[in-house]
């Protein structure tokens, strides 16, 4: 083989030493001490913006500590950055993407690896290590497959092969799981469990429990940017786990009070849209929603969910069909006349569409409502008013924030989910459309959004809930409407076998039922 | 109109087709590699007004036409330095800082222009330099083989550049610095780096396609303004082309040819006002530009963001 073999060293232990870090206003870790082995999985546990993905990229060269020390295999190290991390056979898969969609899988493998014909790539030489790498881990990735073609899970895993391309021995991942379908999850599960096998250490920060007490050789949980627990799967338990993330004792506040209605409040109608590359992503969608329910859309990522979502809510033009929202066909009105009609959304990218990231949490709140009459009188708008109703709103939603005067960027995610909340929710609306609501969500936050949803089901308003989530949509739904490329697969009950709907997610049992006519619905098989 | 004559213009437009676009391909790749690293440069005009007369003035006052060029790669790689400089270390907005350097280049080529010269003076620019054997090609022979050597060598630069962007370890850095550059950084390239070397490569670019509109002409002549909107059109030229090479080199002809068809009939005299045909190249670009932007665009899309570590925009 051709290309440069370079030496990597191999990573033993690592180990942090009272590594704190600071942002401006953020302590965000706080005389850290931990230790890392190789051969383990290493699961670190805490809510958002307990400081986890930050600790990592001190470890990763990306931040220098304000204090403190690492040392790998035993010697202190001064990472520069994570070039410096990378020699040490450390690598990271980041929490955000980290990949350049218009270049190909190989591209994005050998970019700044030193190349065996310099000043040229020798993309050659690379195909073959890492298609051999590829199929060692039965990743089955195209090496000439441009990056904005693959699904999340494959753009993952290219950024997996990425760091073993560089011959790590020690790798980082951030919050892996959080964009990954509960089969992808396995089969994710399955290659941590190859690397470990192989010697490599792992670190694997997730915000599901099962996960972490699945995989997990040793588990620590962060709070505010402190360790606050160190422990082994079976010495603990879920609810110790969230107990000790919290801080408080974590149960589920809210529950769910009487049947959905029967008044039908949206009906959509033979509905058929586009994705961005122009391909047909929903084709002929029906269903009803009705007063006082919680009808969870389920499908496998870029199944059309987004699409649906979208096309509802007004930011994707149908090719055809009807939505009606009492009677209206809101399919031809522009976003402020559906908003109008009583529409709230909680959009699936939060940072892009939730929110004005450079506007504060107050202005972001009034957002939707600036124009009405309470805070506006003629072109001006009421400051007062605003301030006090805004105020209230983040109280009432229990937005952590050091000020309601802070731009909306520096919240954590689960932060900014709740402002979103609060904005969409205080608007008293007719049908709330929630995509993808606690992705990447703690689970106090989670629990916290959960019981809104379900307070305003309470009260009779229809929501369409959008998740790749099994657990959430059998907790939360009324119905489970399960999406196949772009159709309707079926509409079933939640408590349908979890097994069952994850065969409907990927095309299997047509176990199909127009909506509208759930008196000829299979009853579920108990198993 | 004979045969004979007909073939005489047409041979005539395409040869000074390919003189026009010269200018034009300069400055075009190096705007686009200066794009595709995520950084868009406004100034170009006023660089290339720099470098139009700085390579005229050192070649006049020392008769050494080489000399001149030297001068506006230096000048032009220190307006480089500075656009770098506003756009990527202190993150200005770059359509606006963009404005600044071209009205920064336009008033200090106009300035000192005045201040030492005063007239119009002329000297004999780059000779013609025929390539043996293949200047006897019919038709090729004439248009492609019997330029200067500035021209051969914006010719030679479209697949230079093509190699440089999609097949080496450097244009890929610039690629991927262009479209995610917390990717980059994720790997240790440094984005600042990666965007000083293109921004200050592609000012050089400019200047030279600047000194190529005094020195690089058979009758050289420094007048204010000479560059007369080619920057700009430059700018558009790398939209028009979809951040491609080869693109670039054929919105370059595309509008070389406009340009060089538009001189013709200023001077035949077809009876309607000068100024419209004149104006033909501008009006091209709007509308070139106003349908190219259709369909999927794959273009750097950090492309006037700037960077900042662990804020994803
Ligand atoms: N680049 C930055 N500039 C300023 N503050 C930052 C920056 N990055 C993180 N912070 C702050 O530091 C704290 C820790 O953030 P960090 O991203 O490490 O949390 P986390 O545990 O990874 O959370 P999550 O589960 O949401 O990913 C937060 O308060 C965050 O707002
Ligand atoms: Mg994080």
């Amino acid at each position: 083989m051709r290309s440069i073999k370079k030496n990597v060293r191999s990573v033993q232990s690592i180990e942090l030493r009272n590594v704190t870090k600071r942002f401006p206003g953020v302590l965000a870790n706080d005389s850290v001490s931990l230790s890392f082995e190789s051969a383990r999985v290493h699961t670190l546990l805490g809510e958002n913006g307990a400081g986890k993905s930050t600790l990592m990229h001190v470890m990763y060269g990306m931040y220098a500590p304000d204090e403190g020390q690492i040392l790998v295999n035993g010697a202190p190290v001064n990472f520069r950055s994570p070039k410096d991390a990378a020699e040490y056979g450390i690598g990271m898969v980041h929490q955000h993407f980290m990949l350049v969609p218009s270049l190909s899988v190989l591209e994005n493998i050998v970019l700044n690896y030193p190349s065996p014909r310099w000043p040229f790539l020798d993309l050659a030489a690379a195909r073959e290590r890492v298609l051999a790498m590829s199929n060692e881990y039965g990743f089955g990735i195209d090496p000439d497959a441009k990056v904005w073609q693959l699904s999340v899970g494959e753009q993952q895993r290219v950024e997996i092969l990425r760091i073993l391309f560089r011959d790590a021995s020690y790798i980082i991942l951030d919050e892996p799981t959080a964009v990954l379908t509960p089969l992808e999850v396995k089969e994710f599960m399955g290659v941590l469990r190859r690397l470990v096998a192989d010697g490599h250490g792992i670190v694997f920060i997730t915000h599901k429990l099962n996960e972490a007490l699945e995989i997990s050789d040793k588990i620590t949980v962060l709070r505010s940017g402190k360790v606050v627990g160190e422990t082994a799967p079976c010495d603990t338990d879920k609810n110790q786990l969230a107990g000790l993330m919290v801080g408080r004792e974590v149960v589920p506040t809210w529950q769910k009070r009487g049947a959905a209605g029967e008044k039908v409040i949206l009906s959509v109608r033979n509905l058929s849209a586009r994705n961005n590359k122009g391909l047909k992503a929903l084709k002929d969608v029906n269903f009803d929603l009705k007063e006082g329910e919680v009808l969870a859309v389920a499908g496998v990522s870029g199944n059309g969910q987004k699409e649906l979502a979208e096309a509802i809510a007004g930011l994707r033009r149908v090719d055809g069909g009807e939505i009606l929202l009492g009677g209206t066909n809101l399919a031809g009105l522009d976003v402020k006349h559906r908003i109008d009609s009583g529409l709230a959304f909680i959009p699936e990218e939060r940072m892009t569409m939730g929110v004005v990231k450079e506007f504060s949490l107050i202005e972001n709140v009034i957002l939707k409502s600036h124009g009405t009459p309470e805070f506006a009188s003629g072109i001006f708008l009421r400051a007062k008013k605003i301030r006090e109703s805004a105020v209230q709103a983040i109280k009432d939603f229990d937005v952590r924030t050091p000020s309601p005067d802070v731009v909306a960027a520096t919240l954590s995610g689960g932060n900014i989910q709740k402002v979103i909340l609060a904005r969409e929710l205080s608007s008293r609306p007719k049908l709330l459309i929630a995509a993808q609501p606690t992705r990447g969500v703690d689970i106090g936050a989670s629990e916290y959004i959960h019981k809104r949803i379900v307070q305003i089901r309470n009260e009779g308003v229809p929501v369409l809930l959008i998740s790749e989530d099994l657990d959430e949509i059998i907790s939360l739904a009324d119905r489970v409407l399960v999406l196949y490329e772009g159709q309707v697969q079926g509409i079933v009950p939640p408590n349908t076998p979890v097994e069952e709907i994850g065969l409907m997610m990927t095309g299997g049992s047509t176990h199909y039922v127009v909506d509208g006519c759930e008196d000829s619905e299979t009853p579920p098989t108990p198993k | 109109m004979s045969e004979f004559f007909q073939a005489t213009v047409i041979l005539g437009l395409l040869t000074a087709g390919v003189r026009l676009a010269t200018p034009f391909l300069f400055a075009g790749l190096g705007e686009m590699l200066s794009q595709r690293s995520g950084v868009l440069n406004l100034g170009v005009e006023g660089i290339m007004l720099i470098g139009a007369f700085v390579s005229f003035y050192v070649a006049f006052e020392s008769g050494n036409l080489y000399l001149g060029l030297l001068a506006a790669v230096l000048a032009g790689g220190f307006m480089g330095l500075l656009t770098a400089f506003v756009s990527v270390t202190m993150k200005a907005v770059q359509g606006i800082s963009g404005i600044g350097i071209h009205i920064l280049g336009l008033g200090l080529s106009g300035l000192f222009f005045r201040l030492t010269m005063g007239s119009i003076s002329t000297m004999r620019g780059f000779p013609r330099l025929a390539i043996p054997i293949l200047k006897d090609i019919p038709v090729l022979g004439r248009v492609l083989f019997n330029q200067n050597w500035m021209v051969y060598a914006a010719l030679l630069l479209v697949p230079i550049s093509w190699a440089v962007i999609y097949k080496t370890t450097f244009g890929l850095k610039v690629r991927s610095v262009g479209e995610n550059p917390h990717a980059a950084d994720s790997l240790g390239i440094s984005v600042t780096r990666v965007r000083y070397i293109c921004v200050i490569i592609g000012s050089i670019m400019a200047s030279i396609a600047g000194a190529f509109l005094t020195i690089g002409q058979h009758e050289a002549a420094f007048v204010n303004n000479i560059a007369a909107g080619r920057g700009f059109i430059a700018v558009a030229l790398v939209y028009f082309a979809k951040w491609n090479p080869l693109g670039v080199l054929a919105g370059a002809f595309l509008f070389s040819m406009i340009d060089a068809f538009q001189l013709r009939i200023q001077i035949i005299d077809i009876g309607i006002p000068y100024e419209i045909p004149v104006m033909l190249p501008y009006i091209v670009t709007i509308v070139v530009l106003a349908l190219s932007t259709r369909g999927r665009v794959l273009g750097p899309t950090a492309l006037t963001k700037p960077f900042v570590r662990g804020v994803h925009t």
